[in-house]
């Protein structure tokens, strides 16, 4: 009952959308400039905004937070409903569906006449997470990428004075640690998709096939990763559970209870409030293996992105390009640990003192954007789902990338439709 | 019509017409949606917009999450809807006794968690089974029990969940059979202990069979609301650990809000709909064959 109401209520907002534009499209220029952040840095952002008033004080900024859990849903919602904010903190993995709406504005112009953007200064590959179509849909706010943190005592005592450089050596440390009592020295949470995603983007081939309309699964370096990955967990280096299961991480790190974990920039400010005093030097950061030498990774992070409907584009540049310069980029980084996009963000003193953060701008080198299609979060989690399912069960790994090509090309049935008239 | 049909579709007009646009309405923008791919290229434009007729339901009967999700759904009703009425049934029995004290205190304390907010008691709840500091865990620990993994572990989650909902909705159905059980006529208990029937004799052949009508309504009406177990999930699990706890429902929410696939969310819907329509008339049936018998 309360469903076909919700959906009706959907389908009568689509419909009344085209409607409500024409109205609102006759109300005036007032009003404030509206910004919608997400989590923490919705909550943060109101600080860093002082110094932007103080130089446009004819600029009313708003901010509206919302919860990152709802957020994806607020936002298709609201372009549904025609009440799309100005300006949007987005991650950049949604870029590619609010561009499928047709919900952004390019900035390719802006950017080229503004003096404070430089393309150059960015992470290529968190900048290119940003591009659709050949179009520059939104500027990189923060990034955040997936490598080791690790325990250096640990290591030393399984006979290594350096992190793992590659796939072979990264086994041969983790049989090491095995040897000295560490029985699973990895973990690897069933319900992530990061790791496997991040050994994915270490491969030659990618991910989609046929413009994006197609998946490519089974690659042999798809299939090389995923084997890897599995192989992680069939010879018992890393134990089968989620994340909820292991609960407390930063206790168990310290403990010695595991020795390797893939994880974001966020968990430098956690382990080092969370890990027991005498380990405060015991552990590290380090760039993720790849099969020859250091590895790719994940491109994460959030965007700023100006709405198509906003008829304030002009001071919503204003904003968003106030929050590029380097100088806000390393305030922000002082409030939230969140790693800056550009590289002159780097020299911010705070950031060029952390030894543990360098780790991260070395990976950020050597990020990679997914596939820009909208159905992208739902193929990921169909990814690691599969692979969950293969790890607790046993499947091989050519018959789990054959069945994730086979949902795949569920999900984009629609997207080859489209491409094949021309639309997508 | 004479003047007395016209005055009467008068009366009825407003009625109807809060029906119809309320409810029929949207019921047949449903079924039509459910025909088509609405998606979100379908909201960018409707000329992306397919008539895809049965293929919704067709790929949704090949789908092993739809199967799984009606799988747990299933599994959450056969063990939860006799659980519930059996804590309703049972705490209204205690409650009649006479030798009970304190009776409209119980009564509102037992009441309470049906008028509680879901999701304020979900989070006492997260809390009381948390693998580590959780008070279920520690009075295990105490017996000298291991600790249960209740909410990340796919074995123990929806049995958690079960007994979060039986615990959440028993109070309504409890007051229903306290009205029943004080309808029950007292002279014939009266007539059972001069024939010498002890406590258990009587409940079983007078309370259970006078109860009977009343415990087929509640029976449908919780399976019916069993069936569409949506909220517990989306605030203790999200669905989770490894699917174990998604249900049709919240297959179809994941579908239509989060993915956007308003035409598979509408086939859902309407799946759901045929199957509690089919297991409501069953009881039904089997419950008539009963009584004629």
């Amino acid at each position: 009952m309360k469903s076909r109401r919700g959906v009706l209520a959907a389908l009568l907002g689509a419909a009344t959308a085209p409607l409500s534009a024409t109205l609102a499209g006759c109300a005036g220029n007032a009003g404030p400039l509206r910004f919608w952040g997400m989590g923490r840095e919705g909550v943060v952002v109101a600080e860093l905004l002082d110094g932007f008033r103080r130089e446009h004080p004819g600029i009313d900024v708003q901010v509206e937070q919302l919860p990152w859990t709802a957020a994806h849903e607020k936002l298709l919602t609201a372009f549904a409903g025609d009440a799309t904010p100005d300006v949007a903190q987005l991650g950049n993995t949604w870029v590619a569906e609010l561009a499928a709406l047709g919900a952004l504005a390019p900035l390719d112009g802006r950017v080229a006449a503004s003096p404070v953007v430089q393309e150059d200064d960015y992470f290529s590959g968190i900048w290119h997470t940003n591009i659709v179509d050949g179009k520059l849909l939104g500027l990189p706010w923060y990034v955040d990428t997936r490598l080791l943190f690790y325990r250096r005592d640990l290591l030393a005592r399984a006979g290594f004075d350096h992190p793992p450089r590659d796939w072979e050596e990264w086994r041969k440390q983790l049989r090491a640690l095995q040897r000295i009592g560490v029985a699973q020295p990895l973990i690897l949470p069933n319900n992530e998709f990061e790791p496997l995603l991040a050994l994915a983007l270490q491969q030659d081939e990618p991910l989609l096939r046929e413009f994006n309309t197609r998946g490519n699964f089974q690659s042999a370096g798809f299939e090389r990763a995923l084997a890897f990955y599995l192989g992680l967990i069939r010879d018992g280096f890393a134990p089968v559970e989620s994340d909820q299961q292991i609960s407390n991480v930063w206790q168990e790190f310290g403990r010695g209870r595991f020795a390797f974990y893939i994880a974001g920039p966020w968990n430098i400010g956690e382990f080092r409030r969370r890990m027991p005093a005498e380990f405060k030097n015991a552990w590290g950061t380090a760039p993720l293996p790849g099969p020859t030498g250091l590895g790719a990774s994940t491109a994460g992070g959030s965007s700023l992105v100006i709405f198509e409907r906003s008829r304030r584009k002009p001071e919503a540049f204003k904003l968003i390009e106030y929050f590029a310069r380097p100088e806000v980029q390393g305030r922000f980084y002082d409030l939230t640990g969140d790693l800056p996009p550009r590289k002159s963000s780097w020299a911010w003193p705070a950031l060029a003192a952390d030894t543990r953060a360098r780790a991260f701008a070395e990976q950020l080198e050597r990020v990679r954007p997914t596939p820009p299609v909208p159905e992208w979060e739902r193929i990921v989690n169909e990814m690691q789902l599969h692979a969950a399912r293969a790890a607790a069960e046993g499947g091989s790994a050519a018959d789990t990338a054959r069945a994730i090509d086979t949902s795949v090309d569920t999900i984009l049935a629609k997207r080859r439709w489209l491409h094949q008239r021309g639309r997508a | 019509m004479t003047r007395t049909q016209w005055a009467g579709l008068g009366f009825v007009l407003p009625a109807l017409t809060v029906i119809g646009l309320f409810f029929v309405v949207p019921v047949v923008a449903g079924l039509g949606l459910s025909l088509t791919d609405f998606d979100l290229y379908a909201l960018v434009s409707l000329k992306n917009l397919r008539w895809v007729w049965l293929d919704n339901y067709f790929t949704l009967l090949q789908q092993p999450l739809f199967w799984k999700a009606l799988g747990n759904t299933v599994y959450f009703v056969v063990l939860g809807v006799p659980l519930s009425i059996a804590l309703s049934l049972g705490t209204a029995v205690l409650l009649q006794s006479p030798l009970v004290r304190f009776k409209p205190l119980l009564r509102t304390a037992l009441f309470a968690p049906v008028v509680t907010t879901l999701v304020a008691v979900a989070v006492i709840w997260r809390y009381l089974f948390h693998t580590r500091y959780g008070l279920v865990n520690e009075a295990l620990q105490a017996l000298g029990l291991n600790p249960v993994d209740w909410l990340g572990d796919p074995r123990w989650s929806m049995p958690t969940i079960i007994l979060f909902a039986a615990w959440k909705n028993f109070g309504g159905n409890m007051i229903i059979f306290m009205a029943a059980l004080q309808a029950i006529p007292s002279d014939l208990y009266e007539a059972a202990r001069i024939d010498g029937a002890k406590a258990w004799a009587q409940f079983r052949h007078i309370t259970l069979p006078s109860l009977a009508p009343t415990t087929l309504m509640i029976g449908i009406l919780t399976t019916a609301g069993y069936f569409q177990l949506f909220a517990e999930p989306y605030v203790m699990t999200q669905g989770g650990p490894l699917q174990s706890t998604v249900s049709v429902l919240y297959l179809m929410y994941d579908q239509g809000f989060k993915w956007w696939n308003l035409g598979t969310a509408s086939a859902v819907a309407f799946l759901l709909f045929g199957l509690i329509v089919l297991v409501t008339r069953s009881l039904m049936k089997l419950a008539n064959r009963g009584a004629s018998a």
